[in-house]
């Protein structure tokens, strides 16, 4: 609850601070101060169990241990994105502390589609996420991509937010106790109305839209693509998996109990999701566009937790929004700095770059869910709620063979880091500063030690 | 101090572990190169030591677990047993002999090399000492990781492309292990740690054992762990990386794949798999065998015609590494101790082997065999070497290889004498090909490469007779060998026997 009120209220100050603050370097501090004071917050309310304000809401909106936890991770991934990315995102245009603001209305979002006990602020949370980032992808004003980018996001979007209502209000009318509470529907008690099974259908497409899962993805790659790489990796992670977070607590609250009849849907989804990530992502060039492709790849995975619905799938997906979080934008904090954004232009970058050809290496490993790596860990539980879900082994099966395309591309840089040729500079110098590089460094070390200990992070689900 | 505060697995694997991250930052001249080969050398000595303490009461030195990951119950169990013991004694034995036998090679970048170099050690070690399911899938992934980094930046013209074949046929075997692995686990019970834990499941090596799962179960598993091992090992058709890989990678790491790491596969085979799955591998191990079978004559045919060097000993493995298989899957004691035996001697061997080749590849600049010729005239010290390793790996008596293989023959003649037959011709093929090799190459008439060849050095004379010593030791008193392994061997196919 503390993270909502403090991600509001940090998102009017930082809008406001471009009316007082001049230089363009400040709001950048701002709002790193902003994100430690919201990691606090969230951090003191996780541990105490305790929110700063206690006010009545009805009950519309939950702080479990798995909710908190899930925020924290986020915040910590944001505090990262922030600190590796935030003179990337001053170049981006005029108005710094407007992209501060969006960012911290986005994660108001989150917070609320990750806390909600109601269909309505389910809808608010999402439309909270998601309106800042049509503005964000489309912040690069004078570049066609930037704004088709953002149009097709906003048009798309619109349309799913509309599915997305469609289902709430048929499961409202549907429901016997007409009630928008998730844990009081009573679906499977009965049977099933038509109207529920079509606002189920409904929701599940809306969300797998969010979460950019195929056939619903066709989105995603020309806006990771169009939008300033900076935005992209912000996208890509936090907004993603926040997704899911929705996801799954929509589905196992609400339709836990009827998951025998959705299953063989969300299971058409993460294959069609797996087949069409992967494969279309091998044959790309360019690497930020590799890198669209492969998130669809990495949400089949997360789809699995919708799969299999139980505790470890819950663990996983904290996991998972950490590593891949992670790793991600900490790959992406390079890829923006490079000048040719093709796989050729990192070649010879272990020669040029140590540091930097070092970490983007165990980002692509973690990515890959090579042990010891936060990823494998998180891929490793994902599956291990996927079979303990007890039916339709097969799908794990599918899911390690296409983690194994994935090193096809994810190794396809790693190649072209140590084992070709520098040609060029790829990477200007003036844009390594040592503590950027500190801080690749850091993002690293973390992914290492959840890599070894997992347990770090899953035991605070379990805490309050 | 021995086995309160260190244990004998521990230190086998953190020693070449610390001495590896160690060596990353040793920019300076030979100094990584220094600190490998004497961490190799400690490594070894530990090895040596811990054969000291093999019975029951010192447990304590040879095994030790702490905690790992408590909620899903994983832990960090390494111990040593008979099994275990034989093959941390190879790779003890081989990393100083390889290091030594490369020390006059030129390597650009030796920080790297030597670090990386030694964490594969520590890695194939952890695949040794593991009781834990989970561990063993860590160490299992991260002993290829520095292999694939050694292969590609220091190997040949082809490096990129062969490497990667080879690192994503592993990865995706290694894949659908985990997947039966956690599906084990899912069966396991669950136990309560000392500071009161509790997880509903464990990975440990114990509680895969009593899993006791259905005959139908265990069919279908099977194929998924087996699958790992056999592209590791490698078993026809899954080999189809091996050869490539072999020829293409320095031939320092070439020593490590073929002398250690194919022998995690069988190592795998009898730790894990047939342990958790007697009832499938009983099932199956006709067609295991076949397969085994197939890939000895096939592999064998294919060396006799090869004119390169390095891809006729790579076929020549494969072909070894298939009747190690085939005996282990016959399932009894006089197979599977024979295959324990020879998994060590086929090791010393063929590092003897690729030291002898890569000197002829850098001394003459060839590693075809119809280029060279006459190179017993030139360098006669190096000639006597190679012809009793190379008679070593044809099995004559005297030599090592003769007590496993013929203890493995054995075993399998028990088992089925058609299958022995099919199997022992692969000798005679190892007999054409080797002498073939050796006629072709070291006798008749000098060709323009070998004509200004020089002989051996004494750093090279001293590691090719360690190998010859060796050969000789096992080969004429094999009994201590023999001892070591024969606890596990008896253990495993009593199991197996009882069930059945």
């Amino acid at each position: 609850m503390n993270a909502i009120l403090f991600s509001a209220v940090w998102g009017i100050v930082m809008m406001f601070s471009g009316v007082f603050i001049k230089s363009k370097s400040t709001p950048k501090y701002l709002a790193i101060a902003g994100i430690v004071l919201l990691c606090i917050v969230n951090g003191a309310e996780l541990y105490t169990g305790m929110p700063l304000y206690n006010y009545d809401t009805m009950n519309m909106l939950s702080t479990t241990g798995f909710n908190l936890t899930f925020l924290e991770v986020i915040f910590g991934c944001t505090l990262f994105y922030f600190l590796l990315n935030g003179s990337d995102i001053e170049k981006v245009g005029e108005h710094v502390g407007e992209y501060f603001a969006l960012i911290f209305f986005v994660l108001c979002g989150v917070a609320l589609s990750a806390t909600y006990q109601t269909l309505l602020l389910l809808f608010i949370g999402i439309e909270i996420m998601s309106i800042p980032l049509y503005i964000l992808t489309g912040s690069d004003k004078r570049n066609l991509k930037s704004n088709e980018a953002s149009l097709k996001y906003f048009l798309m979007g619109a349309f799913s937010t509309g599915i997305l209502l469609m289902g709430i209000a048929f499961i409202y009318g549907g429901n016997s106790n007409a009630s928008f509470y998730i844990n009081q529907l009573q679906i499977g008690v009965g049977p099933m109305p038509v109207m529920v099974t079509f606002g189920l259908v409904f929701l599940m497409i809306a969300l797998s839209f969010k979460v950019s899962a195929a056939p619903f993805h066709f989105w995603a790659p020309d806006v990771y693509d169009g939008s300033p790489t900076v935005f992209s990796s912000f996208m890509m992670t936090i907004v993603k998996v926040a997704g899911f977070i929705a996801f799954i607590r929509l589905f196992q609250y609400s339709f836990g109990l009827v998951n025998v009849q959705w299953q063989k849907l969300i299971i058409v989804i993460t294959i069609a999701t797996f087949v069409i990530g992967n494969i279309t992502a091998v044959f790309q060039q360019s690497v930020k566009r590799m890198m669209a492709y492969s998130s669809i790849a990495q949400a089949g995975f997360m789809l699995l937790a919708i799969f299999a619905l139980n505790d470890k799938a819950k663990e996983g997906l904290i996991l998972y929004a950490a590593a891949y979080s992670l790793a991600t934008i900490g790959f992406f904090a390079i890829l923006v700095r490079m000048n040719d954004k093709t796989i050729e232009g990192f070649n010879g970058l272990g020669k040029t770059q140590p540091v930097l050809a070092l970490t983007a290496t165990l980002f692509l490993l973690s990515l890959t869910g090579i042990p010891l790596t936060a990823g494998f860990q998180a891929k490793f539980y994902m599956l291990m709620a996927a079979v303990q879900n007890g039916s339709n082994f097969w799908i794990v099966i599918v899911a390690v063979l296409f983690a194994a395309v994935s090193a096809y591309y994810y190794f396809k840089v790693i190649q072209a880091i140590y084992f070709k040729q520098p040609q060029g500079v790829a990477i200007e110098a003036e844009n390594v500063s040592s503590f950027y590089k500190v801080m690749l460094v850091i993002t690293a070390v973390i992914i290492i030690i959840l890599g070894a200990y997992p347990e770090l992070l899953i035991g605070w689900v379990y805490h309050l | 101090m021995l086995g309160t505060y260190f244990t004998f697995p521990e230190l086998l694997i953190w020693l070449p572990l610390l001495a590896g991250v160690l060596c990353f930052f040793l920019r300076k001249g030979n100094a990584a190169k220094n600190v490998a080969i004497f961490a190799s050398i400690l490594t070894f000595a530990i090895s040596i030591y811990s054969l000291l303490y093999t019975e029951d009461k010192f447990a304590t030195y040879n095994n030790v677990s702490y905690y790992w990951m408590k909620y899903i119950g994983a832990t960090f169990y390494v111990g040593l047993d008979g099994t275990s013991r034989i093959l941390t004694l190879l790779t003890a034995i081989a990393f100083p002999i390889i290091f030594i036998a490369g020390y006059q090679n030129k390597i650009k970048n030796p920080a790297s090399f030597f670090g990386l170099m030694l964490l594969t050690q520590s890695g194939i070690m952890g695949v040794f000492c593991s009781m834990d399911a989970l561990l063993f899938y860590f160490f299992w992934e991260l002993a290829i990781i520095p292999v694939y980094f050694l292969c590609s930046i220091w190997g040949g013209e082809k490096r990129i492309k062969t490497t990667f074949k080879f690192f994503v046929y592993t990865f995706t075997g290694s894949l659908l292990m985990l997947t039966g692995i956690i599906y084990v686990y899912l069966h396991t019970t669950g136990r309560t740690f000392d500071d009161g834990t509790y997880s509903q499941h464990s990975f440990a090596f114990a509680s895969f054992f009593n899993t006791s799962l259905k005959a139908s179960q265990q069919n279908w598993l099977f194929w998924l762990f087996f699958v790992a091992f056999a592209i590791k090992m490698p078993v026809f058709p899954f080999h189809t990386w091996q050869p490539d890989t072999y020829d293409q990678s320095p031939s320092s790491v070439t020593m490590v794949l073929s002398g250690l790491m194919v022998k995690m596969g069988l190592f795998a085979v009898i730790r894990w798999l047939i342990p958790l799955f007697p009832l499938a591998t009983v099932h199956f191990s006709h067609i295991v065998m076949l397969l085994c079978i197939i890939g000895i004559l096939y592999a064998s045919c294919i060396a006799i015609v090869q004119d390169n060097l390095k891809k006729m000993l790579a076929y020549s493995s494969i072909a070894h590494i298939g009747v190690m298989c085939a005996a282990i899957f016959a399932m009894n004691t006089l197979s599977v101790q024979g295959a324990l035996i020879q998994m060590f001697n086929h090791g010393i061997n063929i590092i003897g082997l690729w030291i002898i080749f890569d000197l002829l590849e850098r001394k003459t600049g060839s590693k075809s065999i119809s280029q060279l010729g006459g190179v017993a005239q030139k360098a006669p010290a190096l000639t006597i070497f190679t012809v009793i390793i190379a008679l070593a790996n044809i099995a004559l008596p005297l030599t090592n290889a003769f007590v496993g293989e013929f203890m493995m023959f054995g075993g399998i003649f028990k088992f089925n004498a058609w299958y022995s037959f099919a199997a022992i011709i692969s000798i005679i093929l190892a007999a054409v090909y080797m002498l073939n090799m050796l006629q072709k190459v070291f006798y008749g008439n000098t060709s323009t490469l070998t004509q200004n060849m020089s002989d051996i050095s004494t750093n090279e004379i001293i590691i090719l007779s360690v190998i010859v010593v060796l050969i000789f030791m096992v080969g004429i008193y094999p009994q201590p060998m023999i001892e070591l392994t024969k606890e596990a061997a008896q253990g495993l196919v009593k199991y197996v026997t009882t069930l059945r």
